[in-house]
């Protein structure tokens, strides 16, 4: 398979969050803000490079039975290595995001990327793979950020485009998000059909 | 290279082996970035009391009293200038947060009315309850609770007939929040008479 054809899926035709609707935690969770959606979208990004390309390394040397707990192995250790070095270097940046660092682990575009694609390709590709999958995850928090942090506070990266008392608090908060990522996704399947 | 079959000898070497390279890379990046991460919570430290005290002339870090309050200790770091105690810094905490636990610092002067204080840590809602790191010090209404003494009456939220305006839909977050600064200012007023004997 051609290695852009495999970006572009991952950043269009298979969208994790538009299409595959996988990893909605951080993605209703972290995307209060077009900033801190874009920073987990490329914190994902980061992990889900390493761990396509390890577990592809690795795929003949793991047994089919413990597949699943040799994943989550080499994700948690990339998850935790990131955090360490968030921690150390970025301070602000792991603060604003919080939990979610950690819940990396538990993503299921992480779990199901190396299912799905990483133990069945070689690693150029999984790696192409991981880039498509992030940039595309990346996208659609930054979007879905912008879009709430708008709504909600009148404010795109914090930039004010209107005073925020005209915004609405309901954006910020966990239902906006669903209200807003329902919208989002409803626009994506739109744009899809008419195209098809 | 064909894959592994998946015989009990296979399962256990690559398992064993996965977790052995992983734990020796982890050991290996936490001795790394173990002192760069210490060096920024200090830094956070310091900067947080400079930020919250009246200006002062030691080294507060250096100077410190623990206080002993409702089982745990809380540290009180003195500011003095000339030798003489102008206020304090108080590592104060509340377990009634809306997700657990806040930690705040805050600052007091020599007669105990609060002169600032800064968030630390807290998981409180984001556009809520993480608004106590303005909300507090801003001037408009009954907000700010800069300036007033909790020493002579504590601070409590108007919902419970007391003199400060909560968060929009936060109540619950700015009780932790008083909760927090009155025992700060508890352990000042110990802190002082411990300092001062």
């Amino acid at each position: 398979m051609n290695k852009l054809q495999i970006i572009y899926n991952g950043l269009v035709k298979d969208n994790p969050t538009f299409v595959l609707l996988l990893g909605m935690c951080p993605t209703l969770g972290t995307t209060g803000s077009a900033l801190t959606g874009m920073s987990m979208g490329l914190a994902t990004m980061a992990v889900l490079i390493c761990s396509n390309g390890a577990i592809s390394a690795l795929k003949n040397v793991i047994p089919d039975k413990v597949r699943i707990p040799a994943y989550i192995v080499v994700i948690a250790s990339f998850v935790t290595v990131l955090q360490m070095i968030m921690q150390a270097y970025l301070p602000a940046l792991n603060e604003s995001l919080g939990i979610f660092i950690p819940l990396i682990v538990v993503n299921c575009i992480l779990l199901g990327r190396a299912e799905a694609f990483a133990s069945k390709h070689p690693v150029g590709d999984s790696l192409c793979d991981g880039l498509g999958m992030g940039l595309g995850f990346t996208c659609a928090l930054t979007l879905l950020g912008a879009v709430r942090e708008v709504l909600g506070t009148g404010r795109i990266f914090s930039l004010e485009i209107f005073p925020e008392n005209y915004g609405s608090l309901i954006f910020v908060l966990a239902p906006g998000a669903f209200i807003a990522l329902g919208f989002l996704i409803a626009f994506s399947n739109y744009f899809k059909t008419r195209h098809a | 290279m064909k894959k592994l079959s998946s015989s009990l000898p296979h399962l256990i070497l690559s398992l064993g082996l996965i977790t052995i390279v992983v734990g020796a890379v982890l050991a290996w990046v936490y001795e790394i970035t173990e002192d760069p991460i210490a060096q920024v919570e200090k830094q956070k430290k310091v900067k947080a009391i400079a930020a919250v005290t009246p200006p002062f002339d030691n080294d507060p870090m250096a100077e410190t009293v623990e206080v002993e309050m409702d089982g745990h200790t809380i540290p009180v770091h003195i500011a003095t200038q000339g030798g003489k105690l102008v206020g304090g810094a108080v590592d104060s905490y509340s377990m009634n947060g809306f997700s657990g636990e806040i930690d705040v610092i805050y600052g007091f002067n020599r007669d105990g009315e609060i002169t600032g204080y800064q968030v630390i840590k807290h998981a409180e809602t984001p556009g809520l309850g993480a608004k106590m790191e303005q909300w507090f010090r801003d001037p408009q209404g009954d907000r700010s609770v800069i300036g007033r003494n909790p020493g002579t009456k504590e601070l409590t939220v108007k919902k419970d007939g007391g003199q400060i305006d909560a968060i929009t839909a936060a109540t619950i977050s700015s009780r932790a929040f008083l909760d927090a600064l009155n025992r700060a200012s508890r352990a000042y007023q110990q802190a002082k008479t411990q300092y001062n004997e």
